[in-house]
């Protein structure tokens, strides 16, 4: 029999079972490397969990929860929410529980601590934890059930996916990021355009990409409908997880006959900084077509864009500007040590004062749970993943999706606004 | 089984913040949940649900976030089952998980009516208008997925597992 090729999800899921070749369609059952659950998800897994009449966790080391969305805690619901998953942590000794202070918004910190990846499946009970993607990992969000389940067996069921594999070639423009290049693609190809399907960042502009870059385009795969966003393991990759990693681990690389549901190629040269429109991801244009929206708010952060590259991009647009008056621009590092290193580098500074309020981190405005909600009638910039109706706030407020880039000058200038207008 | 009651129709990419929106996701109980249920795209529904009602979306429905609440307030509030075009992976993944009964089928979602009543055989998939008699067929289930149904969700899968 020949052996046929196969692509970096199908090997990584075929690794975590007991074949030697999976196919997509095909339903196994496979081991997971790590579990991820936050104060919104992880209550809910802990009832069900209960149920199973396992008294103890698989692996106390292959389990992460981080309270990182209604903290620090907004109200007293959230609070005794966050009492429970904290109580879960100390009973089971959950090794890689993160308090308020230590914490950071999840796909910010798993990465930053080493605990994502390469060859790995991660499971998080987050639609975002696709983030770890551009770590080479099959990280997947699912619900709190399937958290339950695998926090008893270290196993999940889950669907081989296709692959769609994207080949981004030539050289990014000035002011044009991973943000743009994702937000250019789910335009392209819709907010279902891979559903169910495992998309692979590939070519040029993608070996071009930071670390920080790459994780902003993996995160926003659900946004497609994807289950994970894969990116080659290169020096980069290794460069990023030297002094990182808690675990060995292997990457897995696509053979150049592996079959593809679709291949897409695009050319980057022509892409410009995207802004999506409400109410969908999928709402693109280029800024220049953008229109000129007047803005209330500019959020900057979340596990899609609270990386140092993406403070480092704001802060060299507001260094010596000022927040323009009309405009609350609120800035969220995505983590304690992301945080910390802006600090050093003087960026907080340059946000504090240009006018911007910086907040812990947290996830706060991203899902319209605290720390930024909008009212009716009001839009923001955001440099966020979503744009749903009601997602910032009240269902009539709009959220503009863009690069920190963006965000940023589109805050000092009080409407959407490309960089160079600015700079 | 057979499942009956009254349609309530939306349109594509029905997304989990609307299901339900995250400002209430400070708590798991899904009576508190369902009474939020879809608000942000029909005010009326948690009112105008009753028992055995039937939701049917277009493509993608469930889309966005992970929330096993979103299809836990459908549940509570008294929907037995969701029709769709096709449905966002981790929806559908919590839907099965929790025994929320889903079907896919382009055809019965594109033509049944807001309002109508209709009837839908859980086990062979046939969906029925009652006032027309007009039958759509749903795509049945991959096999494992029907075990999991059958078994009474993923949970009890699992405790049958570790009990042996």
């Amino acid at each position: 029999m020949i052996k046929m090729g196969m692509t970096m999800v199908e090997k990584i899921i075929a690794a975590h079972t007991e074949h030697e070749t999976v196919k997509p369609g095909q339903i196994v059952n496979a081991r997971v490397d790590m579990i991820l659950g936050n104060d919104v998800t992880t209550p809910v897994a802990i009832r069900e969990f209960e149920k199973t009449g396992v008294d103890k966790v698989f692996d106390k080391d292959r389990i992460a929860i981080v309270p990182d969305h209604f903290t620090p805690n907004k109200d007293i619901k959230s609070a005794e929410q966050v009492r429970m998953i904290r109580e879960f942590a100390r009973k089971h000794g959950i090794t890689y529980y993160f308090e308020v202070g230590r914490m950071g918004i999840e796909h910010c910190l798993l990465p930053e601590q080493g605990l994502a990846l390469p060859g790995e499946i991660i499971i998080g009970a987050d639609s975002h934890t696709c983030t770890y993607g551009a770590l080479n990992a099959l990280g997947t969000g699912v619900g709190s059930t399937d958290l339950a389940a695998a926090m008893a067996t270290g196993h999940l069921w889950f669907r081989v996916p296709e692959t769609i594999k994207f080949v981004y070639n030539g050289k990014l423009n000035k002011w044009v990021s991973g943000k743009d290049l994702i937000l250019y693609t789910i335009g392209d190809i819709g907010v279902d355009g891979a559903l169910y399907k495992a998309m692979e960042f590939t070519g040029e502009a993608i070996e071009s990409l930071s670390m920080d870059g790459r994780m902003t385009m993996s995160n926003m795969a659900i946004e497609a409908g994807g289950k994970c966003g894969l990116i080659a393991y290169d020096e980069k990759t290794e460069a990023y997880l030297k002094n990182r990693a808690v675990r060995e681990y292997t990457p897995y690389y696509s053979d150049p006959d592996a079959e593809y549901a679709r291949v897409i190629e695009y050319d980057v040269s022509k892409i410009e900084p995207q802004v999506a429109f409400p109410h969908l991801p999928e709402n693109t244009r280029p800024v220049s077509e953008a229109g000129g929206v007047k803005i209330d708010q500019a959020v900057i952060g979340s596990c899609t864009n609270g990386r140092m590259e993406d403070l480092r991009i704001a802060a060299e647009i507001l260094d010596g500007k000022k927040i323009h008056p009309d405009v609350r621009c609120i800035i969220f590092p995505g983590t304690q040590e992301i945080y910390m290193e802006a600090l050093k580098e003087g960026l907080i500074e340059v946000f504090i004062a240009a006018g911007a309020a910086v907040s812990t981190p947290t996830c706060g405005p991203c899902l319209g749970g605290h720390m930024g909600i909008l009212a009716s009638g009001e839009k923001a910039i955001s440099t966020t993943n979503r744009n749903f109706v009601g997602r910032m706030g009240h269902p009539e407020s709009e959220v503009y999706l863009a690069s920190p880039a963006v965000a940023a000058a589109s805050a000092v200038k009080g409407f959407i606004t490309h960089p160079e207008e600015v700079v | 089984m057979k499942l009956k009651g009254k349609v309530f129709k939306y349109g594509d990419n029905v997304d989990t913040d609307v299901i339900i929106p995250a400002r209430y996701l400070n708590t798991s109980d899904p009576k508190e949940l369902a009474r939020h249920c879809m608000e942000d795209i029909d005010k009326n529904f948690a009112s105008e649900v009753e028992p055995g009602d039937i939701i049917i979306g277009g493509r993608n429905f469930g889309s966005g976030s992970s929330r096993e609440h979103a299809p836990l307030a459908i549940k509570a509030s008294g929907v037995s089952c969701v029709i769709a075009k096709s449905f966002a992976r981790i929806f559908y993944r919590n839907s099965i998980n929790i025994g929320l009964p889903i079907l896919i089928s382009p055809e019965a979602a594109e033509n049944i009516e807001a309002g109508a009543r209709i009837e839908v055989d859980l086990d062979t998939g046939k969906i029925t208008e009652l006032e027309s008699g007009r039958t759509y067929q749903a795509d049945p289930f991959p096999a494992y997925m029907q075990e999991l149904i059958k078994a009474g969700g993923l949970i009890e899968k699992v405790k049958r597992e570790v009990g042996q």
